[in-house]
Formats: structure tokens, sequence, C-alpha cells
């Protein structure tokens, strides 16, 4: 069943909670509205694997399709180049959540400071805690999860959802993104 | 040195020119000084008084806060959103009350370090009297105090000099924790630089408490051949009575062994530990065992092993007790901070205590005398034993089987892990009697016992995957060196100039909890890298265990297969919790020994030094405690750069610096005045990764100091580069920001390395001696 409240049972938040993406063409719609949009790329993304794919393959076929900068963190940069897929940029998770939550930061190569952020694959607990950081921080940015566990403290989160939801989620994205090539 | 009251009081004085009545005269302290050292300018630092060096790194490694909690709820104006800069009905926003948890944590912290040290102390005076000489490691250590002589200007000699040591880190505790009160402090860098001041006197209270017991209890003294100590379930002799001490406080457990000793039973029973007791026994008896970490608790009590449990402070689970009643294990808690609820029998004849503890009259008893303890644990587990027979509350694995089918697969069992272990279909699968997924979740657990909690039909999901594990539990039979107490004269003298220069490419200490992301193998791994890298390695408390828990492909642990000294390559096992300022004093030491500076009161100096020349960097892959954050604000104080595993993250606050913001990294150079910009060396401040591939890279990348000389430098990045193509799959994108000269790129990568530096539009730089206070330049431009 697809459910709202954080995955982890006690990361709640408290006022501000993230509104539910129910449909995958909504997240692309509002991908689409941003200008300068990233997506932030954990560890986990090796270790997720849906409908026998993995993540990480699901991600590459993403970026390609969306042309959204990649950045990878830990040492998921290997992982991608492995798969033929240069990120735009890697740094370590913490890096990249300390530099959103600087107005000043001009963004990835200097092209200016993103103005939403998407997260997937990181340690649940770590991905919350950044989620929380911008949102008390960067209140001007929007950030978005394409995890398929429910981020309270993102602008947008997907909800709960079993990894066959999770799949078709992406595969409907990414044909999205293909079709308007 | 000594500092004694002075008060004289005369009802009468007749002299020549006046008749007094009534005199009293009272002096606050005679310094009897015999110390030829000149203080330095910041003795007995109040909480304001190394401000401005606390900002100074403030300002280069800023707090990146994640707010764990969008709520106040301290007071009771509140709750209060402080959500996205709302301010509270204190007026605070969410980056104070983000700092000011930070500063409650250290101070928590430093309040434990400071009452553990205080307790040892006091019982060590009231035993053996204020004038027991110190002794920390005979002739090898002259410098027996480094944290304590740097941070109060007192170079103890007695225990009681450490009395007066304590009196100075139980006021600063009072004031920092007093600071945070509603309407105190109202600025987030003001939380943080008190956060630091609770580094600093923890240290010192981790520092008093070490020396003591290794003075009086003849621990280990500097020995880098301290010996090896059986650790692991596995190693655990059955057939005896066993007593499992777990906490931090090793004085009722030496009751124990002394009982033990005096009446020739110390080959009859066993005395086992959990977490730093049990590194602190074995450094007392060195027949004493270490079962593991502290995430084991559960798994210890629960495995029926265990016939009388020893709880003394810190990290004890506060449901042990309830634990071991379910094994029938009777429960001495020993400590005043931790009472478990039991009557205090201190007081009442031992015969009477063993007798309703036997018979099971009281499940347990409060105990505040060590020597007491001993007697009564010793005896009851003999008389225990044969009634218990090892009585466990596992369940056998036809009733998991049978268990297993009444789960209604809600989830919350993952939902509620801190792993996010895939418990649910671990539990199908036990349903349908295949126990092997549930026997994978063993090494990653953490024991916390979360799983049950949320269980809506209350099953025993950690006692399946313990009892799923048991075949790995029992075979866990390894070697964790006992641990070594300090850093001998004579070692920093020899390794003190390498490491400056870099030719020793840096000290890694892996510190703290076992909150690991996938278990302590990553700890383990870590480590060997880099003594294989010859680093030197330095461990202590949980981390010291896990570091030990895993062998090569010789069979041998890290701890053979590494010499013990603090030389390059070496593992060296410092100790407990309170051990860790033998790291601390290790890099002040080189700064003291090597460099020949002054260390009596001269914090901001020698810090300077250290953030500037030592390249140190502490890993603390699964802290989880207040403790393990003081211990941290001890190291940031220092400028000594801190990594944490992911759980880390939890700590809400890191100190990060910006590499792609060149004005943050200019130093002065000292002969000349000049500003140099030395590059992000070391790049961030307090950081958590998230992959043991990560940390490892940035462990390298962080022992990387502006002072380093070119040969050190070169060899820093050939380590940097090597780990960073391995994991990372490329070179790094920085690595103009770490050339100053061409003679600092490794031999080997010049042509590829020139090749990025041209299109960086790199230039050389000057090697500078590296310092950030103004006072420290000798020659000051016109």
């Amino acid at each position: 069943m697809m459910s709202c409240e954080p995955w982890q049972c006690a990361e709640i938040a408290a006022t501000k909670k993230a509104h539910p993406i129910n449909k995958p063409e909504v997240a692309v719609a509002m991908i689409k509205r941003a200008a300068r949009p990233i997506l932030v790329v954990g560890s986990n993304v090796t270790e997720r694997s849906l409908e026998g794919k993995l993540l990480i393959d699901y991600i590459i076929d993403f970026a390609r399709a969306s042309n959204v900068k990649v950045v990878a963190t830990a040492h998921m940069v290997a992982e991608f180049l492995k798969r033929g897929y240069e990120p735009a940029d890697f740094m370590s998770a913490m890096d990249i959540g300390n530099r959103l939550v600087d107005p000043t930061w001009q963004g990835i190569n200097g092209e200016g400071h993103p103005d939403l952020a998407m997260f997937v694959a990181l340690p649940y607990y770590m991905e919350s805690l950044i989620l929380s950081g911008l949102k008390h921080f960067a209140p001007d940015l929007k950030t978005m999860t394409l995890d398929n566990l429910f981020h309270p403290h993102a602008s947008w989160s997907f909800p709960n959802a079993p990894a066959k939801t999770w799949a078709e989620n992406l595969t409907v994205m990414i044909s999205k993104f293909k079709g308007e090539k | 040195m000594t500092n004694k009251g002075l008060r004289v009081k005369a009802k009468e004085l007749k002299t020549d020119i006046a008749l007094v009545k009534g005199l009293e005269l009272s002096v606050g302290k005679v310094i009897d000084d015999t110390w030829e050292e000149p203080m330095g300018p910041t003795p007995m630092p109040h909480i304001t008084t190394l401000r401005d060096w606390d900002l100074k790194l403030l300002n280069k490694y800023k707090p990146f806060y994640m707010p764990d909690c969008d709520l106040c709820c301290l007071c009771t104006y509140g709750k209060c959103d402080l959500t996205a800069g709302k301010r509270g009905a204190c007026g605070l926003t969410i980056a104070d009350q983000s700092s000011r948890i930070v500063l409650i944590a250290c101070s928590i912290g430093a309040a434990t370090h400071t009452g553990h040290a205080r307790h040892v102390v006091d019982h060590l005076i009231e035993e053996y009297g204020r004038n027991h000489p110190l002794d920390i490691g005979g002739l090898n250590v002259d410098v027996e105090a480094p944290v304590t002589r740097l941070v109060t200007g007192i170079k103890p000699e007695t225990l009681g000099d450490l009395d007066e040591v304590l009196t100075y880190c139980e006021t600063q505790v009072t004031h920092l924790l007093s600071a945070a009160h509603t309407g105190q402090e109202s600025n987030n860098l003001d939380f943080e630089s008190k956060a630091f001041h609770a580094g600093r006197v923890d240290q010192v209270g981790m520092e008093v408490a070490d020396i003591a017991q290794v003075s009086v209890f003849d621990f280990p003294k500097a020995d880098p051949e301290a010996p090896l100590i059986e650790m692991g379930l596995g190693t655990i002799d059955n057939a005896k009575p066993v007593i499992c001490c777990i906490g931090h406080n090793v004085v009722p457990s030496v009751g124990i062994i002394d009982y033990m000793k005096a009446n020739k039973l110390d080959s009859k029973l066993e005395v086992v530990g959990l977490c730093c007791t049990a590194i602190d026994n074995s450094r007392y008896f060195d027949r004493a065992k270490i079962v593991g970490p502290i995430s084991w608790e559960l798994r210890v009590i629960r495995s029926g092993i265990v016939d009388v449990l020893v709880l003394d402070e810190q990290c004890v689970r506060t449901d042990c007790a309830l634990e071991a009643e379910r094994i029938n294990a009777p429960v001495i808690a020993a400590s005043e901070k931790n009472c478990v609820g039991y009557k205090n029998r201190t007081n009442d004849p031992v015969d009477e205590i063993v007798n309703d503890l036997v018979s099971r009259k009281v499940p347990g008893v409060l105990i505040l005398d060590p020597e007491k303890v001993g007697e009564v644990a010793v005896r009851v587990a003999q008389k225990v034993m044969p009634m218990r027979k090892k009585q466990s509350s596992l369940p056998s694995e036809e009733e998991i089987i049978k268990l297993a089918k009444t789960c209604r697969h809600c989830n919350l069992c993952q939902r509620s892990c801190p792993q996010d272990l895939k418990i649910g279909p671990a539990m199908t699968a036990a349903a349908e009697g295949n126990l092997k997924p549930l026997t994978e979740l063993y090494e990653e657990c953490i024991g916390c016992g979360r799983c049950e909690e949320a269980c809506p039909v209350k099953l025993e999901i950690h006692s399946f995957i313990l009892k799923a594990g048991q075949k790995f539990m029992l075979q866990e039979t390894n070697f964790c060196r006992a641990g070594r107490g300090a850093v001998q004269d004579i070692e920093i003298r020899s390794a003190g100039g390498p490491i400056v220069l870099g030719e020793i490419p840096g000290i890694l200490a892996a510190v703290g909890c076992a909150n690991y992301p996938h278990g302590g193998k990553d700890v383990y791994d870590i480590c060997r890298e880099f003594a294989k890298r010859r680093f030197i390695v330095m461990t202590s408390g949980c981390s010291a265990m896990s570091a030990g828990s895993y062998r090569n492909e010789e069979g041998q642990t890290l701890y053979e297969e590494f010499p013990g000294s603090f030389e390059a390559g070496g593992v060296l096992n410092v100790g407990s919790c309170v051990s860790n300022p033998h790291i601390a004093g290790a890099a002040i030491k080189v700064a003291n020994i090597f460099a020949k500076r002054n260390l009596r009161g001269n914090y901001e100096e020698i810090a300077d030094y250290i953030h500037n020349r030592v390249g140190a960097v502490g890993l603390a892959w699964g802290a989880y405690s207040q403790k393990a954050a003081s211990i941290a604000a001890g190291f940031w104080s220092l400028g000594v750069p801190v990594l944490v595993g992911p759980h880390g993250s939890k700590y809400r606050r890191m100190l990060m610096g910006r590499s792609d913001k060149p004005e943050n990294w200019e130093v002065y150079d000292a002969r000349t005045g000049d500003t140099v910009n030395v590059g992000p060396a070391p790049e961030h401040l307090f950081q958590t990764v998230e992959t043991p591939q990560e940390a490892m890279v940035s462990i390298a990348k962080l022992c990387i100091r502006p002072n380093d000389t070119w040969k050190g430098r070169s060899i820093k990045l050939s380590h940097y580069i090597d780990l960073h193509k391995r994991h990372y799959g490329r070179m790094p994108k920085d690595i103009h920001q770490f050339v100053r000269t061409m003679a600092d790129v490794p031999m080997t990568m010049k042509d590829e390395i020139k090749d990025i530096l041209d299109a960086k539009g790199w230039k050389e730089t000057v090697i500078p001696d590296p310092t950030m206070l103004p006072r420290m330049i000798r020659s000051k431009k016109e």
C-alpha cells in the first residue's frame, strides 16, 4: 500500500511536510519547470535492484533522458564511470548539502544555483537529515526525492511503495523525458 | 605542582606596633611550583578565554546544520516550531537551537567523563592517599599529562593534584551547561565555541581518569608490547562461572579480580566484559576477556553465558537488568549513576546479599563498595552457575519457524531498524523453514532491539537473528591488544619529525562506538589499509575491539600483524574511552617534544601548530553517544578533523570547509608575515562519510597539512591519488589545490598531473611556516 508516512518511523517532521507525488507525470512536469535541476545520487544506488535491473541503470537512463545534472556522492562516481556515464560532478553528500544552503554558490560548473535538488539512494536517515537542513536553511530551494520511501522533509516526495511501483514510476519518467526529445 | 589553601587564625596578635584581635587571614592557594616551564597565556581557560581561537576555526569550517527535530520542547513556552527561520517564544532560531543541542550533547559527554574521573580519583585518594605518585610510563614518559598541562597549566604529580584539576573541569561543565538554559546564549557560533570548550574540558577529564588508573592499578604503562587479550564469545570457557561487567568504570571490576586473586580463584571463574570496562579489565588482568563492543549487550545476555551481571556506568542498556532476569542471572548495580531501582545493600552483610541473590529473593542489588561488589559477584557466580545451567533466552530453531508463521508482514520491524535491514523477507523465509536470510542479518545488526519493540505480535526478532547467527557468534575468537596508555616520549622524538614533515603520511585514530552501518569489518578494513600504507593507526574503545575482530589471509588479527608502537605502520590500542587523550596527547607532544613549543597553558599556539602541521585524522565510524560528541569536540578544538560514519550525520551539525572559496584557506607565513593561500588542508573539521571507500579517500586527503615539506606532500598525494583512483575510478578533481611546487608532485605521476595543472591555470606558490595567529609572526611586514 502507498503510504505518506516517513519510511523510518521516527523521522517525523513538524509543521512543514512534503507534498506526495502521486503520479510520475507530476514529477516530470515539476522537473521541466525547473531551470537548473540537479540529482544527488547516493551509495545505495548499486544496492537496489528493481525488477532485475540495478537502480543505477535506471538513474543513468533518467539522467540521459532528462539532461538533469547528476552529482554522485561517496564513491559512486566510479560506478557511473564503469557504466560509461560521466556525472556532472561528485562530492560528499555533506558537501553538496552545504553548498546548496549557500545562496552565493554558483552551482555546478558555475552555471547558477540550482532551483531544484533531487535526491535518490542515500541512506534514508542521511537523506532525511540533509533534506531537513535544506528545508530550514535553503527556503527558496525546492527539493524532491526519487526514492520509493516517503521523505517528509522534502518539498515533494514519492510515497512509500514497493520496488515494482518504483520501477514503473522511474520507467514512466524516463519515457516521458525521452518522448519530449 | 601543588596548590594548597593557607589559613591563619589568631585570637590575639601582639606586635611592637599594635595589638590585633580576631585576626583571620586566608590565602586561596600557595603555589609550590617546581615546574620550570613558564606559564602560557591561557591557564585554566574559562568558557570565553579561547573564544577567538574557536571563532577562527568556526569561520574556516562553518557549521552545516541538519536539524533532527523542527521543534524545541525544552521549556513550557513550547513546543515551538522553528521551521525555516521562525523564532521560538524565547527568540531562538533553528540554527541556535541546533548548536545548543550540540553544546548540550558535548556538556553531557564532558560531565560524564569528568564524573567518571571524579569517582576514580576520589576512590583512589581514599585508598592510597593524596600523595600517591602518578606513573604513566616510568622514565619513558616525562610529559605525563600533556592535555592537562596544556589546558590547565598544571603539571600533576600526585593523585591530589588530579583532584584540583577535576575541580576546574567541574566548574567549567557547570558554566557550559548553564549557558544552554533558556534565555542565556543566543548566537549559534557562541554555542559552538562553548561546545569546543566542553571538548577541551572533556579531554582533561578523560586524561585524569586514565592516568589515575594507569598509575595506581598498574595498567600497561606506555607499553607497545602490552599483552594480547582473548576476545569474542567463543573464547569464554562455558564450564566456568561467568561474571560479565558492562560499562566504563573499572573500579568495581578491580574489586572482583582482586577478590578472585586473593582467594586463588582467578583460574576458576571467567571475568568478561563489554564496552570500555572490558578494555580496562584486560589492562588490569590479562586473563580477563573482552566479549565485544557496546552493541552486543543483548547478544551476550540472551545467549545465557552470563551467571552474574555487573553494571557500572555509561553506555549500559537500561534494560540489561530486565534481560538478565529472563536468564535468571543476578545483577549487581555498582555505580551511583546507574542504580537500576535496586535497594542499596552497600552496608548489608555479604552473606545476606549473596543468599538473597542466589535464592532469587531479589533480582539484583545496588552495592557502592567495590570490594563488596567483588566478593558478592564471585560468590554468587559460583553458587548460581550450577543452578542456572547457562539458561538462555534465545528460542530454538523450531520455535523460530513456528513463531515466524505468526508474522503479519506489516514491515514495521524494517521501518524501525536503524540499518533498514530486510527483516520482513527474512521472517517470510523463516516461516518456510529457511533461516539463512536471518543469519545474513547477524553481522549488520547493531543489537538495538527496536524491531522487537515495533512488532505488533511481539515477536522477539532480535533473538531470532541471534539464534540464526549463533554459529558465527560462538566462532568469534580473536585478539585485542590491551590498552597501552600513553605514547612514550622517545617514540615522539623518533616519529615527530617524519610526521611534521609529512614523511609519515598521517595518524589515523579509529575511535568510538559500534553504531556501524554495515558491521565492524569496515573498521578493520580501514585500519589495515592505512597500517599497510605505513600511517600510524591508533585505536580505542569499541573501535579497538572491532579492529581486532577479523583476520588476514594468514589468520592474524590486526594486532598480531602490525607492531604496537608509535611508528610508521604501527597499530596502537591506547585503551578505553578515557584513554583518548593519549591520542590528542601524542599530537600535543609532537609540538612539545619535537618542536620544543611550551605546553603550559599555551592552548592556542599548540592547537595552531597541530592544525597546520600534524596530519592526524579521527575516525569514529560508529559514533553514537554524547561522549563521542565531546571527544570529537576536543579534537576539533585542537584543529584535528574528525570523520564519522553515516549514522554520525545524526549529530545534526557538520563543520565544513569550502574548497571552492580560496579566501578561506589563507594563513600567515610566520617567517615574513605574508598571507599565503595553502589550499583546503585540512578540508573539513567534522564530516559524515557514507561508505568505507569514501572514508579511506577522505582520510588520506585530510592528512594533508600546510606545513608538509615537498617530500612529505608528495608522499601524501601519492596515497590520496592512489586511493582516489582505486575507489573513485579517476584522478581527484582538486589535485591542483594541493600542489604548491612541482616538487610536490609524486614522481611517477608528473606528466599526468602537469597536464591537469596546466588546464587549471595552476601557479606555483611558497611553502610557508603556517600559522593562523598573528602573534606568531616573527618578522612583521613593513
